[in-house]
């Protein structure tokens, strides 16, 4: 009797405890709804009726949208073309590179092997911010100033996490493997690709996840390396229409915010398992 | 001997292993920071004309009143987003894990936020917060305060959901058993709570806030974006106090801004600041080691 009792009890806890979840829920996707309602919205309510629903003369149909195509003196798709290929080319570098490097580092364990590995760990906790004015300026130089180069810069850049998560993972897997491999007359270079590449497989997809979420949302360092004239990234683009202009086009503003937003809910929502467990891997690095 | 069969035709291969991350790795990091430091000590306005001054950057920056303000700003704002951000996501994280319904539903929009950009962050708030205080005929960029405050929601909505995951790991392993004798032993909700479950989580704890502290450090394209360091103050002595201003702003702004003379002392003032968040981070690896030898 009495145990029926705190049973049901528990469960009304429970069932209250749903509801008020589900009311923060509501109110956290609040934010990305306000972008929505306002992207369809004349510039001139943006301010006045933020929260507004966009109807009769505040509606603006899709013209916000095909304002903010060409906004800025700049044409958006260019800056998602490029947002997408600086993302896919530095990711992909970053994952063969440090991959192989690490295999390297683990297997061989030389001093300078060690030298290397310390030197990775201590770029993680380095703030960009130390580096910001000397590596913009080497890039110039050496004319890294372009989509196609600067992942050549996030690979160095971010080197340093990926090897110690890389390092940790190879350590793990037994040596026996390689081993087999190399007394059935692999080099280590069939051994590598054939062998250890396949194995490293989760590590992969938490190492790309963090440098995909890092690469695309960087504004500073593409800001500072890129030809700003020539190229801009998705942040760089809707820096500039806050920043240079003088009376903001608000409504166009949040058409492109709601565009840029878009693949990554998607990309979210196609990967949220992998996205969650990447994240919290690398969380645990310190 | 039976490493060594395996150990050397490896080593050959070195300039292909190693080679292209050491080359990026130089370039991308080693010749930066190393140049960084050496200019921290030079007066120069073109990379390749430098004088030598000793400390007198590192002088200039400790009696700018912007970069102490900004300092200052920045740990207040560090604590406080820490103290919202690790109370808040530990609850989420707990009521998460009593085995709720929709619980996958709201971890997935609790995570959500994480995934936009900082700069798109603050525009997105700097319209919701311009669009609640014009109806008091006011602005975000008009009060310090606001400003502030502003920050804080802005980054609780970002952070809450990542410190979440990190926490609903923890919980859950917390050993069963343990919950269960406490049970057993007729401890209350709040009293297995404290006495419990938060000495079991600890580790994520520890993560939780230093990155939650470094972070706040860090910050940089949510402040650009929602205030970029508005509103502005001209002190007495002439200098103008962009009072929501922080330290990677202030750094960034030192180094770009419309004196080219005092990169100097920006980059005096990036050799301090990187003293400061690698301190944090040596502080916690330190701190962990110390818990899991007491463990």
């Amino acid at each position: 009797m009495n145990k029926g009792q705190s049973l049901s009890a528990e469960q009304r806890n429970k069932t209250i405890l749903s509801i008020v979840l589900g009311i923060i829920c509501v109110i956290y996707v609040l934010p990305v709804l306000t972008v929505v309602l306002n992207s369809f919205k004349v510039n001139t309510y943006v301010k006045t009726d933020t929260f507004a629903l966009p109807k009769g003369e505040m509606w603006a149909g899709f013209q916000n949208f095909i304002k903010g195509m060409t906004f800025g003196n700049y044409p958006f798709w260019k800056s998602v073309v490029y947002s997408a290929a600086i993302t896919i080319l530095s990711t992909g570098l970053i994952l063969l590179f440090t991959s192989m490097a690490a295999w390297y580092i683990a297997r061989v364990n030389s001093i300078v092997c060690k030298a290397i590995y310390y030197l990775c760990v201590f770029s993680m906790v380095v703030p960009f911010q130390m580096v910001m004015f000397t590596l913009s300026k080497t890039a110039d130089r050496l004319q890294l100033n372009t989509p196609w180069t600067i992942p050549i810069v996030y690979l160095g850049f971010g080197a340093g996490l990926a090897i110690f998560m890389f390092v940790g993972f190879v350590k793990s897997i037994p040596l026996e493997i390689e081993e087999a491999a190399s007394i059935d007359g692999c080099g280590p270079l069939r051994t590598y690709f054939l062998v250890v590449f396949p194995m490293l497989k989760p590590t992969m997809i938490s190492v790309g996840i963090l440098e995909i979420m890092w690469v695309w949302n960087d504004y500073l360092l593409p800001y500072l390396v890129l030809d700003i004239n020539k190229y801009r990234t998705i942040p760089i683009h809707i820096q500039y229409l806050k920043g240079s202009y003088g009376t903001v086009d608000l409504g166009a503003t949040m058409a492109l915010i709601l565009l840029s937003i878009i693949p990554v809910i998607i990309f979210y929502l196609a990967c949220q398992k992998h996205i969650i467990k990447g994240v919290a891997a690398g969380a645990v690095k310190g | 001997m039976k490493k060594g069969i395996f150990k050397n035709p490896i080593r050959r291969w070195f300039w292909l292993f190693l080679g292209p991350v050491v080359a990026a790795f130089a370039i991308g990091f080693v010749w930066p920071f190393f140049q960084g430091i050496y200019l921290s000590f030079c007066k120069f306005k073109l990379i390749s004309r430098t004088t030598w001054v000793g400390f007198e950057n590192y002088a200039k920056a400790f009696s700018d009143p912007t970069f102490l303000h900004a300092f200052w700003y920045t740990a207040l704002f560090a604590i406080t987003s820490l103290i919202f951000i690790n109370v808040l996501g530990f609850a989420a994280a707990y009521a998460l894990t009593q085995g709720i319904k929709g619980s996958n539903l709201y971890r997935t929009v609790f995570f959500m936020p994480n995934l936009i950009g900082g700069i798109v962050l603050g525009y997105i708030w700097s319209m919701i917060f311009d669009g609640i205080l014009s109806r008091y005929g006011t602005s975000i960029l008009l009060e310090t305060k606001y400003g502030f405050w502003g920050l804080i929601i802005l980054m609780c909505w970002q952070q809450i959901g990542y410190m979440m995951i990190i926490y609903i790991a923890g919980l859950q392993a917390v050993p069963e058993d343990m919950l269960e004798a406490a049970k057993i032993d007729g401890a209350t909700k709040w009293q297995t709570l404290f006495k419990v479950t938060i000495p079991n989580v600890m580790p994520s704890i520890t993560i939780c806030t230093f990155l939650s502290l470094t972070n706040g450090f860090k910050l940089f394209d949510q402040n650009l974006a929602l205030t970029a360091g508005q509103p502005f103050i001209i002190q007495p002595g002439g200098t103008t106090v962009k009072t929501t201003e922080m330290l990677a702003l202030n750094i960034y702004n030192t180094f770009y801004g419309s004196n080219s003379a005092s990169q100097g002392v920006a980059q005096a003032k990036a050799v301090l600041f990187f003293i400061l968040v690698a301190g944090l981070g040596l502080a916690q690896l330190a701190y962990t080691r110390k818990r899991e030898v007491q463990q």
